[in-house]
């Protein structure tokens, strides 16, 4: 305490023995505030709405908003369930059958080697689906031989391609014309057809997929590691929603409030809950109300399992008691639920706030973590004392409503409003946003008791929002700034692993970032020489289509160095 | 002010940056500040998610720290039968490293290699955000601080300034490097391009008109450095006989550090990081000697000595600092972990490190020692580890590094 208001002092003098400084920093202050209330002409306005609400302009899409009206566009895009979805979306995430299971489907459906060795011991049930069945008893058969014989390891994983084809054919797969290679494929038997995959090698296979219908596709992904198509679904979707839906600010949201409550996709059983966790958890109620949206995330497994909550329990409690090395508490999700989801880390809660809503919280697990679980209250771990959160006494005796009320506590304090409204708006109006913008969007949420719609409508009434201050001064982030360079050469994306691969190049890696903050929100982040020219690379393959999966109007050479051009990278 | 500066380095660099000079040339304007004496170089390494310094440097002659942690201990040095393989290296009596950084004590008994004890941040917040960003930005408490200390600690010297003075390996630039001065981010050395030459040469004339002035600022420092490295690009590099980095980005990293530093093409400051050290749970295997602290620290270790090993003689001119943004609660947690903490360790190689020593004072296990009854206390500032690195090593004026702090120096160097 005193340590702060020595340096506060040291920084107030530092300023006064430099009134030039000074006087200029608040003059660029000031012009840089008038900038806020310089009003943009319509027409630019519809480009910051385009830039700013969607994942950028295709062509065509300014005309089309301004013959729509600006207005209604936004109420469209704040009420999405009045804009019919573009059939496309459904078309291109029909494949990705994992986005619409259960974790527990998944797990079973695209299985862990673990779960494999699991189901062939009969401690798992095999998926009905008799291909499926087969499919993965032939893996963990191939399993067991690279196992069991460590001393001919290296030795095909058999049956080798050799037994199972003709020469004719061996030479066809391998070094025909992409439309022969698939003609011979699809002419053998569909029992050999699997086992011909497994014993390709690689790149032959990652050559097949390029020319292969949807249900090939899934069969090669399946080949290359069952495991591997949950997160390359889920990667995918993000992008070919971000591009194709007529929901835009939908997706916008969704990127935004996943990355607020991030959780991290490879850490152990997360692999399996976070799809369900964005689809189930965030998607519903990004324009709903915030306590809702807290909720969902704190009984998801994807957060309880990613913060730990799940193994926290009562130091006192009924599992705990009388048994050595047993669990206990654990304030992991504690801490991130008042310094990153709510309050802000100067929201004004201290280490003992932590500590009592750690313990309101255990109990609250997951059922069989390991098999794409789900929530439940284990009495048996939950501290039942008295707890007091922000100066609330929490009765003892709760139980499982203990955790609700601090959500309820956290949900409805001053400083979890403020805290939540600038993040939105250093999100969509700029890095620094103004003060009086940021104390209107906290009073709607306060009097609308969380409604993030409503808190939005705020925003975008706002004069700022459409001001000259706000006007493309937002670096893209990488996600942003490779599907709008796909949108604005209105690309058509086959398959989008390429440029998910593309996005983690320029450096934000989907669903992988390991820290609970989430991607920066800050412009300044991603502006750095590696992440530049990793920029200007993409953006010159996209325009040449040399991005596998993605076709773009050939021809157009100036259109690479546009979208590597300064302009482009922001928004 | 800037602008100035800027118009220097550019006369100094207008030769080398058109990408028209040999590479001997390039070389010998940045390998030295005058004849016969070659540049310092400091890398500074950061373990992101708080490392468990109790558990990295094992105060083994510590009962508390036995009574704390009943399942998650490192086992005594003394230790016999099965736990041989699981105890602690013993370094001084007291302290011991933990048995996966093994490579690391040869450097240690070289007298090369000093440890910092109960170092880091004086401010109180168990935050990983806010406390990397105090580290970094090297003002803890003060979030209003725009730049970095190891951009603060670059000289101001005009003239000769090599735009890849400041490296960072990775994907974006960490706080600790950004300000004023010069400094690339490169994810590697061979990516660090455009790959198409006409598009490039586009580009460079696109980013120097840009509007925008930090696009503008960062587009010609990238074009820069991408001229210098195009010398090193095409080359081979292969680590010194006996140095195997281990795989993953943060040996990666390091390799490439080395490369940089040997190719004489004008590093300064380099910085790399390595993730992965908020263990809450299961800190440790069944065994000390396993488990994802172990498996997290033998990659560093192994990292750090194929280094050393790597540079050989030029380890001369280079100081290695690491640090983490907090460390994590005395007594284990619920769950096998640890919790965020206070106090943490420092490591510090070099060949000029006064090394094979355990720097700082020890406050001791005890409850009433303990900070906030819960975390090993701080007795030393990183601010005076970092800051007589500054000054003593790369020998610029530590004064303005770190603002409304003055370093006390711990005779390290």
């Amino acid at each position: 305490m005193r340590n702060r208001a020595v340096l506060a002092l040291a920084s107030a003098l530092c300023l006064a023995a430099f009134p030039g400084i000074s006087a200029w920093a608040s003059k660029k202050n000031a012009d840089q505030a008038r900038q806020f209330f310089k009003q943009l002409s319509n027409d630019r306005k519809i480009e910051q709405a385009l830039n700013r609400l969607t994942f950028g302009p295709r062509p065509g899409d300014a005309t089309e908003v301004k013959a729509m009206g600006l207005k209604k566009w936004v109420e469209q895009q704040l009420h999405p369930e009045r804009i019919a979805e573009n059939p496309q979306v459904e078309a291109k995430l029909k494949a990705l059958d994992t986005l619409n299971m259960p974790g527990s489907e998944l797990v079973l459906n695209y299985p862990t080697p673990q779960i494999v060795r699991q189901m062939v011991q009969g401690q798992i049930p095999f998926p009905q689906d008799p291909g499926r069945k087969l499919m993965l008893q032939k893996l963990a058969a191939k399993a067991e031989r690279k196992q069991g014989g460590d001393a001919n390891a290296t030795a095909p994983d058999a049956p080798p391609l050799a037994d199972l084809l003709t020469p004719q054919e061996a030479r066809l797969l391998r070094a025909g014309a992409p439309e022969q290679r698939l003609a011979a494929y699809q002419a053998l038997p569909r029992d050999k057809q699997d086992d011909v995959l497994a014993a390709l090698p690689q790149g032959a296979r990652q050559s097949l997929f390029a020319i292969a219908p949807p249900d090939l596709r899934r069969r090669i992904e399946l080949a290359n590691g069952p495991q591997q198509v949950v997160a390359r679904d889920l990667t995918e979707g993000k992008v070919l929603r971000a591009v194709y839906s007529n929901h835009q600010l939908i997706e916008v949201l969704d990127d935004f409030w996943f990355n607020h409550f991030n959780v991290y996709l490879d850490k152990g059983a997360d692999r399996y809950l976070v799809t369900e966790y964005e689809r189930d958890a965030i998607r519903p109620h990004v324009l709903g109300k915030f306590r809702d949206l807290l909720e969902a995330t704190a009984r998801s497994p994807a957060m309880l399992f990613y913060l730990d909550n799940w193994q926290s329990a009562g130091p006192d409690s009924q599992q705990v008691r009388g048994r050595k090395n047993s669990r206990g508490l654990n304030e992991n999700y504690g801490r991130e639920l008042l310094e990153l989801h709510t309050l802000g880390v100067d929201g004004g809660y201290t280490q003992n706030d932590v500590t009592e809503a750690a313990r309101c919280f255990t109990g609250w697990t997951i059922n069989q973590p390991q098999r794409g679980g789900t929530f439940f209250f284990n009495a048996r771990m939950h501290d039942d004392g008295q707890k007091v959160v922000l100066g609330v006494k929490i009765p003892a005796g709760g139980g499982e409503s203990d955790g609700q009320k601090v959500l309820d506590i956290v949900a409805r304090h001053p400083s979890t409003a403020h805290f939540l409204s600038k993040k939105l708006a250093m999100r969509f109006v700029a890095d620094d946003p103004p003060a009086s913008l940021v104390d209107r969007m906290a009073a709607t949420f306060v009097k609308t008791d969380g409604d993030l719609r409503a808190v939005m409508q705020t925003m975008l009434n706002s004069k700022e929002f459409w001001s000259e201050g706000a006007y493309r001064c937002k670096m893209k982030s990488p996600f942003e700034m490779v599907v709008s360079a796909v949108r604005a050469l209105n690309g058509d994306v086959d398959f989008a692993f390429p440029l998910v691969n593309q996005v983690a190049q320029l450096g934000q890696p989907l669903y992988r970032k390991q820290e609970p903050t989430g991607y920066s929100n800050s412009s300044q982040d991603w502006l750095n020489s590696g992440g530049l020219l990793a920029r200007m690379n993409f953006a010159l393959q996209l325009a040449d289509n040399r991005v596998p999966g993605v076709k773009v109007n050939a021809g157009k050479a100036a259109a690479g160095i546009e979208l590597g051009s300064p302009e482009f990278q922001k928004h | 002010m800037t602008t100035r500066r800027i118009l220097l380095r550019n006369s100094a660099l207008a030769m080398v940056g058109m990408g028209s000079a040999p590479p001997w040339l390039q070389r010998a304007l940045y390998a030295a500040d005058a004849p016969g004496q070659r540049k310092k170089i400091l890398v500074a390494i950061f373990q992101r998610g708080a490392a468990d310094g109790l558990n990295v440097v094992v105060p083994h002659g510590e009962k508390a720290y036995y009574d704390l942690r009943p399942t998650i201990a490192v086992p005594r040095p003394s230790a016999a039968g099965d736990k041989r393989e699981d105890a602690a290296i013993d370094l001084d009596g007291f302290f011991g490293l933990h048995p996966a950084l093994a490579p690391l004590k040869p450097l240690y008994e070289q007298r090369h290699l000093a440890i910092v004890d109960a170092a880091g941040s004086p401010d109180s917040t168990r935050s990983h955000f806010d406390a990397q960003d105090y580290m970094e930005s090297g003002t803890p408490g003060r979030k209003a601080t725009s730049d970095g200390w190891m951009n603060r600690a670059l000289s101001k010297a005009p003239g000769k300034v090599s735009p890849l003075r400041a490296v960072s390996l990775g994907s974006v630039l960490p706080r600790a490097m950004r300000g004023a001065e010069p400094a690339i981010a490169l994810q590697s050395i061979d990516g660090f391009r455009v790959s198409n030459a006409e598009a490039a040469h586009q580009f460079e004339q696109m980013y120097g008109a840009a509007k925008d002035p930090v696009l503008r600022a960062t587009g010609r420092e990238t074009f820069e450095a991408v001229a210098m490295l195009q010398t090193i690009r095409n080359q081979r590099y292969s680590p010194a006989a006996g140095a195997e980095y281990p795989r993953g980005r943060f040996g990666d990293s390091l390799r490439q550090i080395a490369q940089l530093i040997k190719s004489d093409v004008g590093v300064e400051m380099a910085f790399a990081d390595i993730g992965g050290w908020d263990h809450h749970v299961n800190e440790l295997g069944t065994r000390a000697s396993e488990g994802q602290l172990a498996n997290l620290l033998r990659e560093y270790g192994q990292a750090l000595a194929a280094f050393w090993q790597d540079m050989g003689d030029r380890m001369q001119d280079v100081v290695v600092v690491t640090m983490s943004e907090f460390g994590r609660t005395a007594h284990e947690n619920g769950t096998r972990g640890t919790d965020h903490g206070h106090a943490n360790s420092m490591f510090v190689m070099g060949g000029a490190v006064k090394g094979g020593k355990v720097y700082g004072k020890w406050p001791g296990l005890e409850k009433e020692q303990l900070y906030e009854g819960r975390d090993l206390a701080l007795t030393t500032d990183f601010r005076d580890v970092l800051g007589e690195l500054v000054e003593r090593h790369t020998r610029t004026p530590v004064k303005g590094v770190f603002p409304g702090y003055e370093p006390k120096f711990l005779g390290l160097v």
